[in-house]
């Protein structure tokens, strides 16, 4: 009985991602002014799991949070419709958005997590513009929790939880204490639609702001983008009459 | 699965950022002219200002997150959910009961009621609804606008309470599927002279209520009906009928060739015995459906333009794709201006729903304005469909491209609820003073 009511909070960070990809001119970057942002789709996952979570009463509280400028609050609002309680919007913006990256992420993750007295943190296994892959296991590694990194299935039992993982492989299942950091893979359940009485709703639920300084995080960059280029233009192929051909072409360019 | 719908959500809403563009910098745009380097600066302030065809003056810098969250949303669901079935549906005139169950849940029926488990949103937000469903079909449109404006507007605004208990949020949930009775075989355009009639029994506390109501979208089907029936003081009053009431028949009409997603049928009435707690008592004469319809026809005003969009959009690709003469279709003038010529009236259209829809949210809206943009909406589309069929060719008449099916349904949405020439007249008089419905004076 007791082991249900064991799980009070969890944070899911859902991160935006840019809706359309261009290499800025001077090749330094990718275009970021004006582009319009949406919710990473693992980190809907992620979103989707936590609030289940909740209506199943395993867990009491889910607190959204994001990072970046202004308009990362259209993210944590988009959460808030799906379901969750309340919003922390992590403010960076500028060059410091520019540079924020896993390393970063994860320590405002671990001050919050800390200061939030959080039992779980769900992430969207990584973020569909930089696939990096790297915030949730750093978070855990910060924090010193377990992590149930690429989930498709979460269970949660006493203050345990059971983490069938998509690996190579195929499936593992492990079994880990609370707290703990878990990422979202895809299978892990179906996003809903933010209905309107909750789109309401979420107008009314708070979302508090929060520099990275009061938590006491760095944010300095260990990274230095030298460059960033478009893949290459594909070329067009070449048509050859006889198998002979063929080889001498290919000990032409050096490939037998 | 999940990713791949996330991922197409994400690439069709990629329109967005161009107007989000667009909203930001025309905020800096301000013209003074003062002199040629004043014209010249004139000139290069507005070259920072990118055109954006999708969405020509701005809809959504005019549109509160709220409203832009509600639309996003329940499109994903048309999108996603809607359009799939919808070639098949129309196809085999299939109409999907489950799709009123999902819009229920999505809470998107009966939107603009407070309580009774309904959203209590703006009018823009049911307009914005409106157009994303009948950007996939205006029969499915015609479903939604039935069970929000004519079904649960009359028992929200007229009935009692024990009625709005015990109907609308079954209604709200999709659990129930209601249909509104004005039209009779005889009686189109002038519901007034309508046959229906409601006798009162004193002794069983019933009406006695026989009729035939025809063109009545879901009746088939239907779980509860609002008939409009003529009282024995000559005014004309509100019932709730209930499928299994004695009497009560809802055939079906066969061989329509508009709105086949949708069930269309008749109410027939032989004496059915109505108890009095089923009047709608808080309203009495003509002016409690035209009440119903002006609500219904705001919706209509907006998801014309949804399904002329579509239209517009299809076309615009298929031009762009298709290669005559070594050039795309789209190089012509005659397609350019066919579709300047769209994207004008869609672009002035949305503008004249999103003025309507704030000044009715204001409590500031007459009903002839709501009949002024109904018949505009509903005429112009009827317009750009056919045009758009046009620039398709023979593949215009597949209902695989689907504008073929717009065109079909768009002759109903221009005819229902109050037909084009209708709502001129009420128009005409609302400008000269001088009725022009009837021969007498």
């Amino acid at each position: 009985m007791h082991s249900n009511r064991y799980c009070n909070r969890i944070i899911v960070l859902p991160f935006s991602v840019l809706l359309e990809i261009r290499v800025k001119p001077d090749n330094s970057g990718v275009v970021t002014d004006g582009v319009k942002h949406s919710m990473n789709p693992f980190c809907e996952i992620a979103v989707e799991e936590a609030v289940k979570l909740k209506e199943k009463k395993l867990i009491k509280e889910v607190v959204a949070v994001s990072c970046g400028p202004q308009q990362s609050q259209e993210t944590i609002r988009t959460a808030l419709a799906m379901g969750a309680d309340r919003g922390i919007h992590v403010e960076v913006a500028g060059k410091d958005y520019e540079t924020l990256g896993p390393l970063q992420v994860s320590k405002i993750m671990a001050a919050l997590a800390k200061k939030e007295d959080a039992q779980l943190i769900i992430l969207g296994k990584q973020a569909i513009d930089d696939d990096c892959n790297q915030t949730g296991q750093m978070t855990a590694a910060l924090l010193d929790w377990p992590q149930g990194t690429f989930a498709s299935e979460v269970s949660l039992d006493g203050d345990k939880v059971k983490v069938v993982r998509e690996i190579d492989g195929g499936l593992e299942t492990i079994k880990i204490s609370t707290p703990a950091v878990l990422t979202a893979d895809l299978r892990l359940n179906t996003p809903r639609y933010a209905t309107l009485p909750n789109i309401m709703k979420a107008k009314k639920k708070k979302i508090a702001n929060v520099k990275p300084a009061d938590l006491g995080v760095d944010l300095t960059s260990r990274l230095e983008v030298l460059k960033v280029e478009e893949p290459p233009q594909r070329q067009a192929g070449v048509k050859v009459e006889t198998v002979e051909d063929l080889v001498g072409k290919l000990k032409e360019t050096g490939r037998i | 699965m999940a990713l791949r719908s996330a991922v197409t959500r994400l690439l069709s809403s990629s329109q967005k950022c161009a107007a989000v563009t667009v909203s930001r910098a025309q905020g800096t745009a301000a013209a003074t002219v003062k002199g040629a380097t004043e014209i010249i600066n004139l000139f290069n302030t507005y070259k920072e200002v990118a055109f954006n065809w999708r969405d020509a003056l701005d809809l959504e810098g005019q549109l509160t997150e709220e409203e832009i969250m509600i639309r996003d949303s329940f499109r994903d669901y048309c999108q996603e959910k809607l359009m799939p079935r919808i070639l098949m549906a129309n196809r085999h005139e299939h109409f999907h009961r489950e799709i009123v169950s999902e819009m229920g849940e999505l809470g998107v029926l009966g939107p603009t009621i407070k309580g009774y488990g309904c959203a209590g949103t703006s009018y823009v937000a049911y307009g914005l609804i409106a157009r994303e469903v009948e950007r996939v079909d205006s029969g499915y449109r015609s479903v939604m606008s039935v069970q929000s404006s004519l079904v649960m507007h009359p028992i929200n605004a007229y009935g009692t309470e024990a009625q709005k208990e015990k109907y609308l949020p079954r209604l709200a949930r999709g659990e129930i599927l209601g249909c509104f009775g004005l039209t009779e075989p005889n009686h189109g355009s002038d519901p007034s002279s309508m046959e229906t009639r409601a006798k009162y029994n004193p002794s069983s506390g019933t009406f006695s209520i026989s009729g035939a109501k025809t063109w009545i979208t879901n009746s088939p089907v239907a779980d509860i009906a609002v008939v409009w029936a003529r009282c024995e003081d000559g005014r004309v009053r509100g019932f709730i009928l209930e499928r299994g009431m004695k009497g009560f028949a809802t055939p079906k009409i066969e061989g329509k060739f508009s709105l086949r997603a949708s069930a269309t049928g008749m109410i027939l009435m032989d004496e059915v015995e109505v108890p009095e707690e089923n009047l709608l008592p808080n309203v009495s004469g003509l002016g409690g459906p035209f009440g119903c319809l002006n609500n219904a026809r705001y919706g209509i005003a907006w998801g014309a333009l949804g399904a002329a969009e579509f239209c517009f959009h299809a076309a615009r690709q298929y031009t762009l794709d298709r290669i005559q003469f070594g050039v795309p279709l789209a190089r012509n003038q005659l397609m350019q201006k066919k579709m300047a010529d769209m994207l004008t009236e869609i672009t002035i259209g949305l503008q004249s729903c999103l003025a309507l829809g704030r000044l009715i949210d204001e409590k500031k809206a007459a009903p002839e304005m709501i009949s002024m943009l109904k018949r505009n909406s509903c005429g112009k589309a009827l317009d750009i469909a056919r045009q758009a069929r046009d620039m398709l060719g023979g593949n215009g008449i597949a209902d695989e491209y689907h504008i073929i099916r717009h065109v079909m349904n768009l002759e109903a949405v221009n005819t229902y609820e109050g037909t084009h020439d209708i709502h001129a007249l009420i128009l005409g008089r609302a400008i000269t003073g001088l009725q022009s419905f009837t021969v007498e004076k």
